[in-house]
């Protein structure tokens, strides 16, 4: 708890917002992309924007797991809550997000069995209590949750429970920054790199970007800390003209990662292209399970339809994601699409941008 | 027009979401667009904790009767430090604490499921008798249905109460004055954090139990320290932030509240944290929110802090011109941030 305290210091964050005036002073406009959600959220939560100098601008990107799965993936996942027998086990972020027909959340009032949990453990449980009836996971998230995942897949095979899988719909991170920087619609001069992320990855998994795109990154935890030491650092490297990858989370992550997680994950998947919300389809950016382990696979067990699927009409989402629109850009903000009533995921999610910028906006 | 209800007469297939019952936005239109659309009592649509009804002339009597009711739908039904027979009794005291009653009598109705073992039930009802005794509360009528299993998490309870308002005692939002302080009886979110982690069967901390508690007597310390209590209320369902939103709620004056100075236990933070929750939005059961003149704040929580419920108590806010309606939460780091009600239920996030 002790953590909490520490990097919620408020002498330490004025300390280190000086330091990035001081750093920034006369340096022109820079840009930095916090990529996750959680970040998002949190600089939001604390008001970190109004610390920053104004030449200093952070903007969202698609780090947000509930936000950039697609338009189809939730109308599966729809589906397959109203079929008889089948009970569909999720994160609470997923319950609000809008389908073509509608969302979880409605689905469950209809009558569906579709159940919140805080840990895919709890879905695999719910299989064993349940005999007669097909547990389905939704697996989405990034590479934080996918090896828990794993671990429920895994477990199920060792134990013959027949009655558990899993729709995989997670994504990979690295794919999608690079994604964002070979659209080349947002201009960035460097990253916040996830700190969840990146402690099973590794802060070793974003040398691409100095490597390859001339891009800095700061790896970041979620308190007000750590996020403006890491946009300091960003400021630094833009300054000093030599982008490279600062580890600013260093009691989370490693350079390599956490490598029983990584086991793990490559145990149960293999890594396959992806269709992410704002996007389109990322090669070699999403998680579907080893053949060995097609049993499990919710999409194959139970014979999942190609379905057809509508984007909300007037929803901006995907320009959101790509950090290509401010949410206050949007014309639904605030008026059509609100977190009582969303349009469109990013408004759902607590992670999600406009729900961040909505619920969380500074007061006047 | 509330989207997710069906508009008069249009037989739309809307439903009734788990969101509508959170204490969030969906459950303030809920009241506001169908209840007080029909219900069209002015003592209803007042939305405090209990109706008080004037008593002058009954029977040569003086002061008000204050009368309320509540349903008790918890899940696990004994989670730690309570259990729904003591929680019902605590929800019904507070709500009529809440409007400077003394609490006289209460009902209780209990619907139970089939299959529910008669032990637990004894157990239930035994804790409703030894917490009603304990906060002078009489159980003076009551009712018992049994539903097929499937149709009830175990048991439900409802209840109403009637206590007894002396003559002269008014409080209401309505004596809401801009510079008055926002007091909280103590550390925020305990109830809820240890019912969701008895819900999944987590133990992270022994210390952490829920604070369900009756609060007659800790609302009473104020009246004998002879504070001017403009406002109570029992942050209940929604916690300490829903409450203030209410209060501000078409108001001409916001609230402010000081991040820094609101009372949360390092096991509720660090459980906030983890299932990314705000404290602010996390259930109480035994937590009071008073507004009082800046004159009468020192006193009140001289008051609260030497009764044994309210030794964690602070002045958490205060309510001020700017911002009308709306309640403003300050950071540490000289930043401010809108507080906004939750849009539905507190559920986990995902990563």
């Amino acid at each position: 708890m002790r953590y909490l305290s520490d990097f919620r210091d408020a002498a330490a964050c004025a300390a280190l917002a000086e330091r990035i005036r001081r750093l920034a002073h006369g340096a022109g406009e820079m840009q930095f992309m916090e990529f996750c959600g959680g970040h998002t959220h949190a600089i939001a939560r604390h008001g970190l924007r109004s610390l920053l100098p104004e030449n200093v601008r952070l903007v969202s990107g698609p780090g947000c797991p509930v936000c950039v799965s697609s338009q189809g993936d939730v109308d599966r996942a729809v589906a397959l809550a109203g079929r008889d027998g089948v009970t569909v086990v999720t994160f609470g972020d997923m319950m609000q997000v809008p389908g073509s027909e509608g969302s979880l959340q409605e689905a469950r009032a209809l009558g569906a069995d579709v159940r919140v949990v805080y840990s895919p453990a709890d879905a695999l449980r719910l299989a064993v209590d349940c005999p007669g009836r097909q547990v389905v996971f939704l697996g989405v998230g990034f590479e934080t949750t996918a090896p828990a995942v794993a671990a429920t897949v895994l477990q199920a095979q060792r134990q013959g429970i027949t009655n558990y899988s899993v729709l995989s719909l997670h994504k990979l991170t690295p794919p999608a920054m690079r994604a964002v920087l070979d659209a080349g619609e947002v201009r960035l001069d460097g990253v916040i790199g996830p700190g969840h992320v990146s402690t099973v990855i590794g802060a070793g998994a974003w040398r691409f970007l100095p490597e390859e795109h001339g891009l800095g990154c700061a790896v970041a935890g979620f308190e007000p800390a750590d996020l403006l030491l890491a946009v300091a650092e960003l400021v630094r490297m833009v300054v000093e003209g030599r982008p490279e990858v600062a580890n600013c989370y260093r009691r989370s992550v490693s350079d390599g990662g956490n490598s029983r997680a990584l086991a793990v994950m490559e145990q149960a998947f293999q890594v396959v292209d992806a269709d992410w919300r704002g996007l389109g389809v990322v090669p070699a950016s999403g998680l579907h399970f080893r053949p060995e382990l097609a049993d499990l696979d919710a999409g194959a067990r139970l014979a999942l339809p190609k379905l057809e699927s509508r984007e909300p009409a007037g929803c901006r989402c995907g320009e959101v994601l790509r950090g290509v629109l401010e949410p206050s850009q949007c014309p639904l903000f605030g008026s059509a699409c609100t977190p009582e009533s969303p349009v469109g995921p990013c408004m759902v999610s607590t992670e999600g941008a406009c729900s961040a910028h909505y619920l969380l906006r500074e007061a006047g | 027009m509330l989207r997710s209800l069906p508009a008069e007469g249009s037989g739309v297939s809307e439903r009734i979401r788990l969101a509508h019952g959170s204490g969030g936005e969906l459950s303030r239109r809920l009241v506001h667009e169908v209840f007080l659309r029909y219900l069209l009592d002015p003592e209803l649509a007042r939305l405090e904790d209990s109706a008080v009804l004037s008593a002058d002339g009954l029977d040569g009597a003086c002061g008000a009767l204050a009368f309320t009711t509540d349903s008790y739908v918890v899940s696990p039904l004994e989670f730690p430090g309570g259990d729904i027979g003591k929680l019902a009794v605590c929800g019904t005291v507070n709500d009529l604490a809440a409007a400077g009653a003394r609490p006289l009598w209460m009902a209780a109705g209990w619907i139970l499921e089939e299959g529910l073992p008669l032990d637990t039930l004894e157990r239930l009802v035994r804790s409703m008798a030894e917490w009603s005794a304990a906060a002078g509360i009489r159980v003076v009528t009551g009712d018992t249905k049994v539903v097929p299993q499937g149709l009830a998490d175990g048991a439900y309870v409802n209840t109403s109460g009637v206590g007894w308002v002396p003559q002269g005692r008014c409080l209401g939002r309505q004596r809401v004055r801009s510079g008055d302080r926002v007091l909280v009886s103590g550390c925020l979110g305990d109830h809820g954090v240890a019912v969701m982690l008895a819900r999944q069967g987590i133990s992270m901390s022994a210390h952490l139990v829920s604070d369900v508690a009756p609060l007659h007597g800790l609302v009473q310390s104020l009246f004998d320290a002879e504070v001017d209590v403009r406002w109570l209320r029992d942050a209940t369902r929604g916690g300490l932030g829903s409450v203030l939103c209410e209060l501000a709620q078409g108001a001409n004056y916001g609230i402010e509240v000081e991040e820094q100075s609101l009372p949360v236990r390092a096991e509720v933070s660090g459980a906030a944290e983890l299932l990314g929750l705000d404290p602010l939005f996390i259930a109480n059961e035994g937590k009071m929110v008073v507004v009082v003149p800046p004159e009468d704040a020192a006193a009140a929580l001289g008051a609260w802090n030497s009764h044994p419920l309210g030794r964690d108590a602070a002045v958490v806010g205060r309510v001020t011109e700017k911002h009308p309606g709306r309640v403003v939460s300050l950071t540490p780091y000289g930043t401010s941030r809108i507080v906004h009600l939750p849009a539905g239920e507190l559920l986990p996030r995902i990563c």
